[in-house]
Protein backbone atom coordinates (compact mmCIF):
# COMPACT_ATOMS: atom_id res chain seq x y z
CA UNK A 1 0.00 0.00 0.00
CA UNK A 2 3.12 2.34 0.89
CA UNK A 3 4.35 1.67 -2.04
CA UNK A 4 1.98 2.42 -4.45
CA UNK A 5 1.33 5.79 -2.76
CA UNK A 6 4.64 6.40 -2.97
CA UNK A 7 4.28 5.36 -6.41
CA UNK A 8 1.79 7.86 -7.83
CA UNK A 9 3.77 10.35 -5.68
CA UNK A 10 6.44 9.68 -7.76
CA UNK A 11 4.44 9.61 -11.23
CA UNK A 12 2.51 12.69 -9.82
CA UNK A 13 5.94 14.78 -9.51
CA UNK A 14 7.24 13.37 -12.53
CA UNK A 15 4.12 14.51 -14.44
CA UNK A 16 4.35 17.74 -13.14
CA UNK A 17 8.10 18.21 -13.71
CA UNK A 18 7.49 17.34 -17.17
CA UNK A 19 4.80 19.88 -17.61
CA UNK A 20 6.73 22.35 -15.87
CA UNK A 21 9.63 22.18 -18.78
CA UNK A 22 6.83 21.88 -21.17
CA UNK A 23 6.05 25.60 -19.86
CA UNK A 24 9.12 26.97 -19.99
CA UNK A 25 9.91 25.59 -23.60
CA UNK A 26 6.33 27.00 -24.69
CA UNK A 27 7.80 30.53 -23.02
CA UNK A 28 11.08 30.30 -25.11
CA UNK A 29 9.30 29.00 -28.09
CA UNK A 30 6.59 32.08 -28.37
CA UNK A 31 9.44 34.45 -27.51
CA UNK A 32 11.13 33.40 -30.52
CA UNK A 33 8.35 34.32 -32.82
CA UNK A 34 9.21 37.99 -33.57
CA UNK A 35 12.76 36.80 -34.77
CA UNK A 36 10.94 34.17 -36.97
CA UNK A 37 8.19 35.75 -38.25
CA UNK A 38 11.19 38.10 -40.22
CA UNK A 39 12.67 35.06 -41.75
CA UNK A 40 9.61 33.67 -43.75
CA UNK A 41 11.22 31.15 -45.92
CA UNK A 42 11.96 29.06 -42.91
CA UNK A 43 8.09 29.52 -41.79
CA UNK A 44 6.87 28.23 -46.11
CA UNK A 45 9.82 25.44 -45.47
CA UNK A 46 8.13 24.16 -42.67
CA UNK A 47 4.55 24.84 -43.57
CA UNK A 48 5.18 22.61 -46.39
CA UNK A 49 6.67 19.73 -44.52
CA UNK A 50 4.15 19.94 -41.59
CA UNK A 51 1.24 21.10 -42.95
CA UNK A 52 1.17 20.57 -47.21
CA UNK A 53 2.38 16.49 -46.20
CA UNK A 54 -0.41 15.97 -44.32
CA UNK A 55 -2.97 16.89 -47.41
CA UNK A 56 -3.32 13.62 -48.84
CA UNK A 57 -4.59 12.22 -45.70
CA UNK A 58 -6.57 14.74 -44.72
CA UNK A 59 -8.19 14.89 -48.28
CA UNK A 60 -8.85 11.41 -48.10
CA UNK A 61 -10.09 10.98 -44.59
CA UNK A 62 -12.35 13.89 -45.19
CA UNK A 63 -13.80 12.40 -48.09
CA UNK A 64 -14.43 8.99 -46.56
CA UNK A 65 -15.59 10.40 -43.45
CA UNK A 66 -18.30 12.48 -45.15
CA UNK A 67 -19.35 9.58 -47.51
CA UNK A 68 -20.12 7.64 -43.96
CA UNK A 69 -21.83 10.53 -42.76
CA UNK A 70 -24.45 10.80 -45.84
CA UNK A 71 -25.42 7.38 -46.10
CA UNK A 72 -25.91 6.89 -42.09
CA UNK A 73 -27.78 10.12 -41.90
CA UNK A 74 -29.97 9.58 -44.33
CA UNK A 75 -31.10 5.99 -43.07
CA UNK A 76 -31.78 7.80 -39.99
CA UNK A 77 -33.22 10.91 -41.01
CA UNK A 78 -35.77 8.97 -44.31
CA UNK A 79 -37.80 6.99 -41.23
CA UNK A 80 -38.99 10.46 -40.51
CA UNK A 81 -39.18 11.95 -43.25
CA UNK A 82 -36.45 14.32 -43.23
CA UNK A 83 -33.98 13.27 -45.47
CA UNK A 84 -33.89 16.67 -46.88
CA UNK A 85 -32.60 17.96 -43.93
CA UNK A 86 -29.31 15.60 -44.82
CA UNK A 87 -27.24 18.64 -45.90
CA UNK A 88 -27.35 20.60 -42.11
CA UNK A 89 -26.57 17.02 -40.43
CA UNK A 90 -23.72 16.44 -42.48
CA UNK A 91 -22.16 19.69 -42.28
CA UNK A 92 -22.97 20.50 -39.01
CA UNK A 93 -21.40 17.44 -37.75
CA UNK A 94 -18.29 18.12 -39.76
CA UNK A 95 -17.88 21.79 -38.99
CA UNK A 96 -18.40 21.53 -35.16
CA UNK A 97 -17.16 18.53 -34.57
CA UNK A 98 -15.60 15.84 -36.60
CA UNK A 99 -13.57 18.16 -38.78
CA UNK A 100 -11.71 19.38 -35.98
CA UNK A 101 -11.34 16.41 -34.00
CA UNK A 102 -10.70 13.92 -36.81
CA UNK A 103 -8.21 16.01 -38.60
CA UNK A 104 -6.33 16.71 -35.37
CA UNK A 105 -6.08 13.22 -34.87
CA UNK A 106 -4.33 12.61 -38.12
CA UNK A 107 -2.43 15.27 -37.78
CA UNK A 108 -1.24 14.11 -34.56
CA UNK A 109 -0.46 11.09 -36.09
CA UNK A 110 1.56 12.06 -39.54
CA UNK A 111 2.82 15.78 -38.62
CA UNK A 112 3.33 15.39 -34.81
CA UNK A 113 4.81 11.95 -34.72
CA UNK A 114 7.17 13.41 -37.51
CA UNK A 115 8.29 16.39 -35.01
CA UNK A 116 8.98 14.54 -32.39
CA UNK A 117 10.80 11.78 -34.76
CA UNK A 118 12.62 14.53 -36.57
CA UNK A 119 13.65 16.84 -33.31
CA UNK A 120 14.53 13.82 -30.96
CA UNK A 121 16.92 12.22 -34.07
CA UNK A 122 18.76 16.09 -34.26
CA UNK A 123 19.51 16.01 -30.71
CA UNK A 124 20.54 12.20 -30.99
CA UNK A 125 22.79 13.04 -33.76
CA UNK A 126 24.26 16.05 -31.84
CA UNK A 127 22.65 18.58 -34.40
CA UNK A 128 21.19 20.63 -31.88
CA UNK A 129 24.41 20.63 -29.50
CA UNK A 130 26.06 21.43 -32.87
CA UNK A 131 23.84 24.56 -33.57
CA UNK A 132 24.73 25.59 -29.87
CA UNK A 133 28.06 25.71 -30.19
CA UNK A 134 27.80 27.64 -33.32
CA UNK A 135 25.76 30.20 -31.05
CA UNK A 136 22.79 29.39 -32.77
CA UNK A 137 19.93 29.08 -30.84
CA UNK A 138 18.19 25.81 -31.70
CA UNK A 139 14.80 26.77 -29.83
CA UNK A 140 14.63 29.61 -32.58
CA UNK A 141 15.90 28.09 -35.43
CA UNK A 142 14.69 24.78 -35.27
CA UNK A 143 11.56 24.56 -32.84
CA UNK A 144 9.98 27.81 -33.35
CA UNK A 145 9.23 27.77 -37.14
CA UNK A 146 8.16 23.97 -36.38
CA UNK A 147 5.28 25.40 -33.97
CA UNK A 148 4.40 28.21 -35.97
CA UNK A 149 3.72 26.21 -39.29
CA UNK A 150 1.52 23.72 -36.63
CA UNK A 151 0.08 26.52 -35.87
CA UNK A 152 -1.30 28.15 -39.16
CA UNK A 153 -1.72 24.41 -40.89
CA UNK A 154 -3.75 22.83 -38.38
CA UNK A 155 -7.05 25.01 -38.60
CA UNK A 156 -6.72 24.94 -42.76
CA UNK A 157 -6.31 21.54 -42.78
CA UNK A 158 -9.60 20.73 -39.94
CA UNK A 159 -11.31 23.71 -42.81
CA UNK A 160 -10.05 21.30 -45.91
CA UNK A 161 -10.97 17.99 -43.91
CA UNK A 162 -15.08 19.63 -43.52
CA UNK A 163 -15.30 21.40 -46.57
CA UNK A 164 -14.20 18.10 -48.68
CA UNK A 165 -16.62 16.12 -46.42
CA UNK A 166 -19.47 18.20 -47.03
CA UNK A 167 -18.72 17.22 -50.91
CA UNK A 168 -18.44 13.44 -49.65
CA UNK A 169 -21.95 13.91 -48.21
CA UNK A 170 -23.24 15.21 -51.47
CA UNK A 171 -22.04 12.44 -53.20
CA UNK A 172 -23.95 9.78 -51.36
CA UNK A 173 -26.34 11.74 -50.26
CA UNK A 174 -27.94 13.42 -53.79
CA UNK A 175 -25.55 11.13 -56.07
CA UNK A 176 -26.74 7.74 -54.93
CA UNK A 177 -29.79 8.52 -52.51
CA UNK A 178 -31.54 10.72 -54.81
CA UNK A 179 -32.04 13.53 -51.63
CA UNK A 180 -32.83 16.93 -53.57
CA UNK A 181 -29.55 18.40 -54.54
CA UNK A 182 -31.09 21.93 -53.85
CA UNK A 183 -32.77 21.23 -50.53
CA UNK A 184 -29.20 19.69 -49.25
CA UNK A 185 -27.14 22.39 -50.05
CA UNK A 186 -30.10 25.55 -49.05
CA UNK A 187 -31.04 23.97 -45.99
CA UNK A 188 -27.64 24.15 -44.95
CA UNK A 189 -26.87 27.78 -46.21
CA UNK A 190 -29.84 28.23 -44.40
CA UNK A 191 -29.30 26.60 -41.00
CA UNK A 192 -25.51 26.36 -40.31
CA UNK A 193 -24.33 29.78 -38.62
CA UNK A 194 -21.08 31.46 -38.75
CA UNK A 195 -20.43 31.96 -35.64
CA UNK A 196 -21.69 29.22 -33.18
CA UNK A 197 -21.27 26.57 -35.69
CA UNK A 198 -18.12 28.03 -37.82
CA UNK A 199 -16.46 29.85 -35.62
CA UNK A 200 -16.69 27.03 -32.50
CA UNK A 201 -15.02 24.79 -35.24
CA UNK A 202 -12.51 27.08 -35.74
CA UNK A 203 -11.70 27.82 -32.13
CA UNK A 204 -11.67 24.29 -31.50
CA UNK A 205 -9.33 23.48 -34.10
CA UNK A 206 -6.95 26.59 -33.46
CA UNK A 207 -6.60 25.03 -29.86
CA UNK A 208 -5.91 21.24 -30.96
CA UNK A 209 -3.03 23.02 -33.36
CA UNK A 210 -1.20 24.72 -30.44
CA UNK A 211 -1.37 21.69 -28.10
CA UNK A 212 -0.72 18.62 -30.72
CA UNK A 213 2.38 20.98 -31.75
CA UNK A 214 3.29 21.72 -28.31
CA UNK A 215 2.92 18.13 -27.14
CA UNK A 216 5.06 16.90 -30.56
CA UNK A 217 8.14 19.59 -30.57
CA UNK A 218 8.56 19.28 -26.31
CA UNK A 219 8.50 15.53 -26.71
CA UNK A 220 11.43 15.83 -29.58
CA UNK A 221 13.20 18.46 -27.54
CA UNK A 222 12.96 16.14 -23.96
CA UNK A 223 13.53 12.96 -26.21
CA UNK A 224 16.42 10.69 -24.29
CA UNK A 225 19.09 10.87 -27.33
CA UNK A 226 18.81 7.20 -28.48
CA UNK A 227 16.77 5.21 -30.85
CA UNK A 228 15.07 3.41 -27.60
CA UNK A 229 14.37 7.82 -26.16
CA UNK A 230 13.57 8.53 -29.89
CA UNK A 231 10.95 6.14 -30.23
CA UNK A 232 9.22 6.48 -26.95
CA UNK A 233 8.98 9.78 -27.44
CA UNK A 234 7.32 9.53 -30.81
CA UNK A 235 4.92 7.17 -29.15
CA UNK A 236 4.24 9.91 -26.37
CA UNK A 237 3.76 12.33 -29.09
CA UNK A 238 0.62 10.30 -30.64
CA UNK A 239 -1.11 8.61 -27.41
CA UNK A 240 -0.98 11.97 -25.14
CA UNK A 241 -1.93 14.55 -28.08
CA UNK A 242 -4.78 12.14 -28.98
CA UNK A 243 -5.83 11.95 -25.20
CA UNK A 244 -5.17 16.07 -25.19
CA UNK A 245 -7.51 16.39 -28.30
CA UNK A 246 -10.10 14.39 -27.09
CA UNK A 247 -10.09 15.88 -23.62
CA UNK A 248 -9.79 19.59 -24.88
CA UNK A 249 -13.14 18.76 -26.93
CA UNK A 250 -15.04 17.93 -24.50
CA UNK A 251 -14.28 21.08 -22.45
CA UNK A 252 -14.70 23.37 -25.30
CA UNK A 253 -17.47 21.94 -26.42
CA UNK A 254 -19.22 22.38 -23.04
CA UNK A 255 -18.23 25.78 -22.49
CA UNK A 256 -18.94 27.25 -26.29
CA UNK A 257 -22.64 25.20 -26.63
CA UNK B 1 41.13 40.54 -24.97
CA UNK B 2 43.25 38.82 -22.89
CA UNK B 3 46.86 39.36 -22.62
CA UNK B 4 48.58 36.70 -25.47
CA UNK B 5 51.02 35.48 -23.36
CA UNK B 6 48.78 34.03 -21.37
CA UNK B 7 47.53 30.27 -21.32
CA UNK B 8 44.00 31.08 -23.99
CA UNK B 9 42.22 28.56 -21.75
CA UNK B 10 42.84 28.51 -17.83
CA UNK B 11 40.66 25.58 -15.60
CA UNK B 12 40.77 26.07 -11.84
CA UNK B 13 39.87 23.26 -9.44
CA UNK B 14 37.10 22.49 -11.82
CA UNK B 15 34.82 19.91 -10.41
CA UNK B 16 32.32 18.21 -12.12
CA UNK B 17 29.65 15.27 -11.00
CA UNK B 18 26.69 13.31 -13.10
CA UNK B 19 24.80 12.12 -10.18
CA UNK B 20 26.76 10.43 -7.30
CA UNK B 21 29.73 10.35 -9.92
CA UNK B 22 32.74 12.29 -9.62
CA UNK B 23 33.66 12.89 -13.47
CA UNK B 24 36.17 15.34 -12.35
CA UNK B 25 37.36 16.22 -9.12
CA UNK B 26 39.70 19.34 -8.91
CA UNK B 27 41.30 19.53 -12.01
CA UNK B 28 44.25 22.02 -13.43
CA UNK B 29 45.01 23.06 -16.62
CA UNK B 30 46.28 25.42 -18.91
CA UNK B 31 46.17 25.56 -22.93
CA UNK B 32 48.46 27.36 -24.44
CA UNK B 33 47.56 29.55 -27.46
CA UNK B 34 49.21 28.39 -30.88
CA UNK B 35 49.64 24.96 -29.82
CA UNK B 36 47.11 21.51 -30.24
CA UNK B 37 46.88 20.35 -27.10
CA UNK B 38 45.65 16.48 -26.57
CA UNK B 39 43.39 15.38 -23.61
CA UNK B 40 43.51 11.27 -23.86
CA UNK B 41 42.18 9.09 -21.17
CA UNK B 42 40.43 6.03 -20.75
CA UNK B 43 36.78 5.73 -21.86
CA UNK B 44 34.30 7.69 -19.67
CA UNK B 45 36.90 9.56 -17.89
CA UNK B 46 35.27 12.48 -18.67
CA UNK B 47 37.27 13.80 -21.98
CA UNK B 48 34.02 15.11 -23.95
CA UNK B 49 32.24 16.28 -21.07
CA UNK B 50 35.35 18.85 -20.73
CA UNK B 51 35.07 19.94 -23.80
CA UNK B 52 31.31 20.62 -23.39
CA UNK B 53 32.54 22.74 -19.98
CA UNK B 54 34.55 24.54 -21.92
CA UNK B 55 31.97 25.50 -24.52
CA UNK B 56 30.03 26.49 -21.46
CA UNK B 57 27.21 23.63 -22.46
CA UNK B 58 27.38 22.65 -18.81
CA UNK B 59 28.20 24.37 -15.50
CA UNK B 60 30.69 22.53 -13.30
CA UNK B 61 30.01 22.06 -9.69
CA UNK B 62 32.88 24.72 -8.70
CA UNK B 63 36.00 26.17 -9.86
CA UNK B 64 36.57 28.13 -12.80
CA UNK B 65 37.30 28.06 -16.70
CA UNK B 66 38.51 30.90 -18.05
CA UNK B 67 38.43 31.29 -22.13
CA UNK B 68 41.09 34.14 -23.49
CA UNK B 69 40.26 36.21 -19.77
CA UNK B 70 36.68 35.59 -19.94
CA UNK B 71 35.20 33.48 -16.96
CA UNK B 72 33.06 31.19 -19.18
CA UNK B 73 31.13 29.41 -15.96
CA UNK B 74 29.44 32.96 -14.94
CA UNK B 75 28.35 34.12 -18.32
CA UNK B 76 24.84 35.14 -19.54
CA UNK B 77 23.26 32.98 -22.45
CA UNK B 78 23.88 36.15 -24.89
CA UNK B 79 27.69 36.77 -23.69
CA UNK B 80 28.02 33.41 -24.08
CA UNK B 81 26.73 32.83 -27.89
CA UNK B 82 29.26 35.84 -28.19
CA UNK B 83 32.13 34.04 -27.19
CA UNK B 84 30.91 30.59 -28.82
CA UNK B 85 31.44 32.50 -32.13
CA UNK B 86 35.22 32.74 -31.47
CA UNK B 87 35.16 28.61 -30.65
CA UNK B 88 35.03 25.87 -33.64
CA UNK B 89 33.82 22.53 -32.41
CA UNK B 90 33.93 19.10 -34.47
CA UNK B 91 31.50 16.55 -32.65
CA UNK B 92 31.97 12.89 -32.86
CA UNK B 93 30.32 12.21 -35.87
CA UNK B 94 30.61 15.47 -37.71
CA UNK B 95 26.94 16.35 -36.53
CA UNK B 96 26.13 17.85 -39.85
CA UNK B 97 22.56 19.25 -40.31
CA UNK B 98 21.20 15.95 -42.17
CA UNK B 99 18.58 18.32 -44.55
CA UNK B 100 20.90 20.74 -45.76
CA UNK B 101 23.73 20.39 -48.44
CA UNK B 102 27.42 20.48 -47.99
CA UNK B 103 27.22 24.08 -48.94
CA UNK B 104 24.31 25.02 -47.13
CA UNK B 105 26.09 23.11 -43.80
CA UNK B 106 29.01 25.33 -43.90
CA UNK B 107 27.24 28.79 -45.39
CA UNK B 108 24.76 27.86 -41.95
CA UNK B 109 26.69 29.74 -39.09
CA UNK B 110 27.89 32.40 -41.72
CA UNK B 111 23.94 33.30 -43.02
CA UNK B 112 23.22 32.94 -39.33
CA UNK B 113 25.23 35.65 -38.41
CA UNK B 114 26.32 37.72 -40.84
CA UNK B 115 24.31 39.59 -43.79
CA UNK B 116 26.94 38.94 -46.21
CA UNK B 117 25.58 38.55 -49.93
CA UNK B 118 24.97 35.16 -51.40
CA UNK B 119 28.03 35.63 -53.92
CA UNK B 120 30.24 36.35 -50.96
CA UNK B 121 28.96 33.48 -48.79
CA UNK B 122 29.59 31.26 -52.22
CA UNK B 123 33.18 32.51 -52.01
CA UNK B 124 33.64 31.24 -48.61
CA UNK B 125 32.20 27.94 -48.35
CA UNK B 126 34.55 27.33 -51.44
CA UNK B 127 37.46 28.61 -49.45
CA UNK B 128 36.41 26.72 -46.33
CA UNK B 129 35.59 23.88 -48.54
CA UNK B 130 38.89 23.94 -50.78
CA UNK B 131 41.34 23.81 -47.15
CA UNK B 132 39.54 20.43 -46.42
CA UNK B 133 39.84 19.21 -49.90
CA UNK B 134 36.13 18.85 -50.52
CA UNK B 135 35.00 21.69 -53.01
CA UNK B 136 33.56 18.94 -55.67
CA UNK B 137 31.33 17.38 -52.55
CA UNK B 138 29.52 21.03 -52.17
CA UNK B 139 26.08 19.60 -53.64
CA UNK B 140 26.08 16.08 -51.66
CA UNK B 141 24.23 15.54 -48.88
CA UNK B 142 25.47 14.44 -46.11
CA UNK B 143 24.40 11.14 -46.21
CA UNK B 144 26.04 10.83 -49.42
CA UNK B 145 29.49 11.65 -47.45
CA UNK B 146 31.71 8.87 -45.60
CA UNK B 147 32.73 9.35 -42.43
CA UNK B 148 35.77 10.49 -42.89
CA UNK B 149 34.29 13.15 -45.29
CA UNK B 150 31.68 14.24 -42.99
CA UNK B 151 33.84 15.30 -40.20
CA UNK B 152 35.82 17.54 -43.06
CA UNK B 153 32.74 19.12 -44.07
CA UNK B 154 32.23 20.17 -40.21
CA UNK B 155 35.18 20.64 -40.03
CA UNK B 156 35.00 23.39 -42.43
CA UNK B 157 31.71 24.64 -41.01
CA UNK B 158 33.24 24.90 -37.51
CA UNK B 159 36.01 27.48 -39.38
CA UNK B 160 33.43 29.24 -41.27
CA UNK B 161 33.66 32.09 -38.43
CA UNK B 162 37.27 32.12 -38.30
CA UNK B 163 37.18 30.95 -34.46
CA UNK B 164 40.55 31.64 -32.54
CA UNK B 165 40.35 28.00 -31.31
CA UNK B 166 39.18 24.51 -32.02
CA UNK B 167 37.83 21.79 -29.99
CA UNK B 168 37.81 18.34 -31.41
CA UNK B 169 35.90 15.33 -29.76
CA UNK B 170 37.12 11.97 -31.05
CA UNK B 171 38.08 13.09 -34.56
CA UNK B 172 39.88 10.00 -35.23
CA UNK B 173 37.57 7.52 -34.12
CA UNK B 174 36.15 4.80 -36.76
CA UNK B 175 38.26 6.30 -39.18
CA UNK B 176 40.36 3.66 -41.80
CA UNK B 177 44.12 4.67 -42.14
CA UNK B 178 43.55 7.06 -45.03
CA UNK B 179 41.46 9.40 -43.58
CA UNK B 180 42.57 9.03 -39.96
CA UNK B 181 46.14 10.37 -41.93
CA UNK B 182 44.08 13.10 -43.54
CA UNK B 183 42.30 14.32 -40.33
CA UNK B 184 45.46 14.14 -38.47
CA UNK B 185 47.44 16.36 -40.63
CA UNK B 186 44.02 18.71 -41.13
CA UNK B 187 44.30 19.37 -37.81
CA UNK B 188 47.60 20.15 -37.50
CA UNK B 189 47.64 22.74 -40.47
CA UNK B 190 44.73 24.16 -39.21
CA UNK B 191 46.24 25.05 -36.01
CA UNK B 192 49.28 26.03 -37.99
CA UNK B 193 47.97 28.14 -40.46
CA UNK B 194 45.11 29.55 -39.32
CA UNK B 195 47.01 30.65 -35.88
CA UNK B 196 44.32 28.54 -33.80
CA UNK B 197 45.02 26.45 -30.51
CA UNK B 198 43.46 23.68 -30.48
CA UNK B 199 42.38 20.83 -27.83
CA UNK B 200 42.20 17.04 -28.99
CA UNK B 201 40.00 14.91 -27.10
CA UNK B 202 41.28 11.37 -28.44
CA UNK B 203 42.38 7.91 -27.43
CA UNK B 204 44.45 7.16 -30.47
CA UNK B 205 47.77 7.05 -29.13
CA UNK B 206 49.64 7.17 -31.98
CA UNK B 207 48.07 9.63 -34.53
CA UNK B 208 47.16 12.29 -31.32
CA UNK B 209 50.68 12.04 -30.32
CA UNK B 210 52.23 12.57 -33.68
CA UNK B 211 50.54 16.20 -33.36
CA UNK B 212 50.26 16.99 -29.88
CA UNK B 213 52.31 19.93 -28.39
CA UNK B 214 51.14 18.92 -25.09
CA UNK B 215 49.28 15.37 -23.69
CA UNK B 216 47.14 16.00 -20.81
CA UNK B 217 46.66 12.05 -19.57
CA UNK B 218 42.97 12.48 -17.67
CA UNK B 219 42.05 9.24 -14.96
CA UNK B 220 39.50 8.76 -11.92
CA UNK B 221 38.57 12.92 -12.12
CA UNK B 222 42.23 13.84 -12.03
CA UNK B 223 45.18 14.90 -14.82
CA UNK B 224 47.61 12.04 -13.95
CA UNK B 225 50.26 12.84 -15.66
CA UNK B 226 51.21 16.19 -18.34
CA UNK B 227 53.81 16.63 -20.73
CA UNK B 228 54.72 16.18 -24.36
CA UNK B 229 54.73 12.99 -26.26
CA UNK B 230 57.83 11.86 -25.47
CA UNK B 231 58.11 13.02 -21.92
CA UNK B 232 55.14 10.99 -21.51
CA UNK B 233 56.29 7.71 -23.22
CA UNK B 234 59.75 7.85 -20.71
CA UNK B 235 57.80 8.90 -18.26
CA UNK B 236 57.96 7.06 -14.49
CA UNK B 237 54.38 7.41 -14.13
CA UNK B 238 52.21 4.34 -13.37
CA UNK B 239 49.47 5.62 -15.52
CA UNK B 240 51.10 7.35 -18.54
CA UNK B 241 52.84 3.52 -18.95
CA UNK B 242 50.27 2.14 -18.91
CA UNK B 243 47.92 4.13 -21.47
CA UNK B 244 50.98 5.27 -23.91
CA UNK B 245 51.65 1.06 -23.99
CA UNK B 246 48.15 -0.06 -23.78
CA UNK B 247 49.22 -2.55 -21.35
CA UNK B 248 45.42 -4.15 -20.07
CA UNK B 249 46.04 -3.75 -16.32
CA UNK B 250 47.99 -0.88 -14.19
CA UNK B 251 46.18 1.87 -12.27
CA UNK B 252 43.16 1.44 -14.24
CA UNK B 253 42.26 -1.97 -13.13
CA UNK B 254 41.02 -4.89 -15.65
CA UNK B 255 38.24 -5.80 -13.38
CA UNK B 256 35.47 -3.60 -12.71
CA UNK B 257 35.23 -3.14 -8.80
CA UNK B 258 33.44 -6.22 -7.90
CA UNK B 259 33.14 -8.73 -4.42
CA UNK B 260 36.16 -11.18 -3.94
CA UNK B 261 35.94 -13.64 -7.19
CA UNK B 262 36.45 -16.61 -4.43
CA UNK B 263 33.28 -15.59 -2.55
CA UNK B 264 31.30 -14.94 -5.49
CA UNK B 265 31.77 -18.66 -6.53
CA UNK B 266 31.04 -19.86 -3.28
CA UNK B 267 28.15 -17.86 -2.46
CA UNK B 268 26.03 -19.77 -5.25
CA UNK B 269 24.34 -16.50 -5.91
CA UNK B 270 23.15 -15.63 -2.44
CA UNK B 271 25.39 -12.47 -2.40
CA UNK B 272 23.01 -11.38 -5.48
Amino acid sequence: MLNFIQQLGRSGIDFFQRLGRASILLGQILAGIPGVLLRFPLIIQQLYSVGVLSLLIILVSGLFVGMVLGLQGYNTLVDFGAEESLGIMVAVSLVTELGPVVAALLFAGRAGSALTAEIGLMKATEQLSAMEMMAIDPIRRVLTPRFLAGFISMPLLAAIFSAVGVIGGDFVGVGLLDVDEGAYWSQMQASVDFYDDVMNGIIKSVVFGIVVTWIAVFEGYDAIPTSEGVSRATTRTVVHSSLAILGLDFILTAIMF
Amino acid sequence: MADSTTPLIEIRNLSFARGDRMIFDGIDMDIERGKVSVIMGPSGTGKTTLLRLIGGQIRPLTGSIKVDGVEVTKLSRSALFQLRKRMGMLFQNGALLTDMSVYDNIAFPIREHTQLSEKMIRTLVSMKLQVVGLRGARDLMPSELSGGMARRVAMARAIALDPMMMMYDEPFTGQDPISMGVLVRLIRELNDALGLTSIVVSHDIEEASSIADMIYLLSGGKVVAQGSATALRESGSEWAKQFMKGLPDGPVPFHYPAIDYADDLLSGGDSL
